[in-house]
């Protein structure tokens, strides 16, 4: 009698005690995680928490300190080439060749996956048309706007039609506008099926874009689960914001107990976490207290981050 | 599969030389016939008329001249290839980043990169060679022979360079490679006059430069006098900076570029 195997598909990534040291710097500090097939994985913390340094590990680009780490199935010491012909890649800082045309950057690209030239030509076609670029085609990248350059970063991680995206930072450093068109094209992406794996310092574009993500600070997984079950463990509901004036704050921290289940005291604000915000501001008002402005909002992966390690996510 | 990649680089590079071959073109025909036109004909003339033929052991200062340029322009083109562009692709525009990121090995880029300096040598060096026989200086099929050792004097000093470059932080060592490397090499190997006239005691830095050998190999095979024991051992000298560049590219790349 055999034995029947659940028809699962193995995951795309996984990682065991997976660590990254710099000399006596740890920067992956020996952390888990599985990407299941067609998901959408986010990595969320602020700079220096390990994130683009576990997303080159999966790039096999750099060699893991410990550990164990599938990708594809495949061990990226061993089969580095194997695994990075079937990853696209948009990583943190641009490097696309200035000096060439929008075109020539991504055949370039393609001829290093060694596709024919007639296959790259008809994969520009249409990753320019996705990417909204078809009219800069021949114009030189140098004369690109910073997010044109960003859609081209990942069309060229497009051209060999990877099972696996990795973003690094996709949206750092662009203009609200031009963040909300490529996270247009990712979504779009990600409705293709496209697996994708994200790191990001904006608690937006995770909420945005991930299915499920790990909260990395320090070198290590401090949560994971989707943006609603992290917020719904490690938040509440809504989150009331209240401004005093300068050096009033101070004074009111010893009235502020037993208002919200939680509240957190920022430099220039408190926040305080409650399921009911505008009930939490006539108790507020309650106590006689008149903060400069109040504000109720949903609660966010910010929060999360707060309550998990005490920090904000930007400094 | 391995070798195939790596021309996947070299392949990126004549991508890239479409949108510069223009101004490199231009150079490289003017720089041999403004140099034999000034030095091997300008000054030969005089150099002839004085004890130049005896030292020279009869042979014109233009078909002495000729060769020895002809191995420097090898080394001067293989030193530019190797300085500059390997900076950029590692630091200022990161190409090499982005090529790590495909199948791509540190090894294709280093063994691609090496070979498309030798095609740019080729290009270099038949251009020359059809203008130093149009100027007299050898007869054509022997300059297009020398074409070989000259390729090879520029390989030395693209694989040394690349090795080299790799390994410095700033463009600041490249300078102080120019200023105190090439430009002396280019002065005192043996391209403009015989070693012999240099001291005694300083003669034997001159042998060991790499470009004394390719001057040396050049110069025998233009003129076609080249005794076999001197051309092998002038060849393995040059293979041997040839295999030691190499390697020391591919590890410092890979130091470099793997972390």
């Amino acid at each position: 009698m055999g034995v029947t195997y659940p028809l699962v598909p193995p995951p795309l990534v996984s990682a065991r005690s997976l660590t990254k040291r710099f000399g006596d710097f740890t920067a992956v500090d020996a952390i888990d995680f599985d990407v299941e097939p067609g998901e959408s994985f986010g990595f969320l913390g602020p700079n220096g928490a390990g994130k683009s340094s576990t997303m080159r590990m999966v790039g096999a680009v750099s060699p893991r300190t410990a550990g164990e780490l599938t990708v594809l199935g495949m061990d990226p010491d061993v089969d580095g080439a194997a695994i990075r012909a079937r990853l696209g890649v948009v990583p943190q800082e641009d490097n696309l060749d200035n000096e060439l045309p929008v075109s020539e950057n991504l055949l370039i690209y393609g001829r290093y996956f060694d596709l024919a030239r007639s296959v790259i030509r008809r994969r520009i076609d249409e990753l320019l048309d996705f990417v909204q670029l078809s009219e800069r085609r021949d114009s030189k990248v140098d004369s690109l706007s910073g997010g044109m350059k960003r859609r081209l970063t990942i069309a060229r991680s497009l051209i060999n039609e990877p099972d696996l995206l990795l973003l690094d930072e996709p949206t750092t450093g662009l203009d609200p506008q031009a963040r909300h068109v490529l996270w247009d094209r990712l979504y779009r992406l990600k409705q293709q099926g496209v697996t994708l794996i994200i790191t990001t310092h904006y608690m937006d574009e995770a909420e945005q874009l991930c299915d499920r993500l790990v909260v990395m600070d320090r070198g290590e997984i401090v949560a994971e689960g989707s943006p609603r079950d992290l917020i719904a463990t490690y938040s509440t509901r809504e989150v009331l914001e209240l401004r005093f004036p300068v050096g009033v704050q101070e004074s009111v921290l010893d009235r502020i107990d037993g208002l919200a289940k939680r509240a957190e005291v920022l430099p220039d604000r408190l926040l305080l976490y409650t399921d009911d915000g505008d009930e939490t501001i006539a108790d507020v008002g309650r106590r006689g207290l008149e903060p400069e402005s109040t504000v109720v909002r949903r609660s966010s992966l910010e929060d999360v981050f707060l309550r998990l390690t005490g920090r904000s996510l930007i400094d | 599969m391995a070798a195939r990649t790596a021309f996947r680089v070299l392949e990126a590079h004549a991508v890239s030389y479409r949108h510069t071959w223009r101004g490199s073109v231009i150079t490289t025909f003017l720089n041999p016939v403004l140099y034999l036109a000034a030095m091997g004909i300008g000054l030969g003339t005089l150099v002839d008329r004085g004890a130049g033929e005896a030292t020279l052991e009869g042979i014109t200062y233009l078909a002495f001249l000729a060769p020895g340029l002809l191995a420097a322009t090898a080394m001067q083109t293989g030193t530019g290839d190797a300085s500059y562009p390997v900076m950029a692709g590692m630091k200022w525009i990161k190409t090499y980043h982005a090529a790590l990121s495909t199948p791509v090995r540190t090894r294709d880029i280093v063994l691609g990169h090496l070979g498309w300096v030798t095609v740019r040598l080729a290009l270099t060096t038949v251009v020359f060679a059809a203008v130093m026989s149009a100027f007299g200086a050898a007869p054509l099929g022997r300059a297009l022979l020398a074409v070989g050792p000259a390729m090879l004097t520029g390989i030395a000093f693209a694989a040394a360079v690349t090795g080299y470059t790799a390994a410095l932080e700033s463009e600041y060592g490249l300078s102080s490679l120019f200023r105190f490397g090439i430009v002396p090499m280019f002065l005192f190997s043996g391209t403009f006059f015989p070693i012999t006239q240099l001291p005694g005691w300083i003669q034997p830095v001159a042998y060991v430069t790499p470009l004394w050998h390719g001057v040396a190999l050049t110069r025998a095979t233009a003129l076609g006098q080249s005794p076999p024991w001197a051309a092998t051992s002038h060849v393995l000298y040059l293979l041997l900076w040839v295999a030691i560049g190499v390697a020391v590219s591919m590890y410092n790349f890979r130091r470099r570029l793997v972390k």
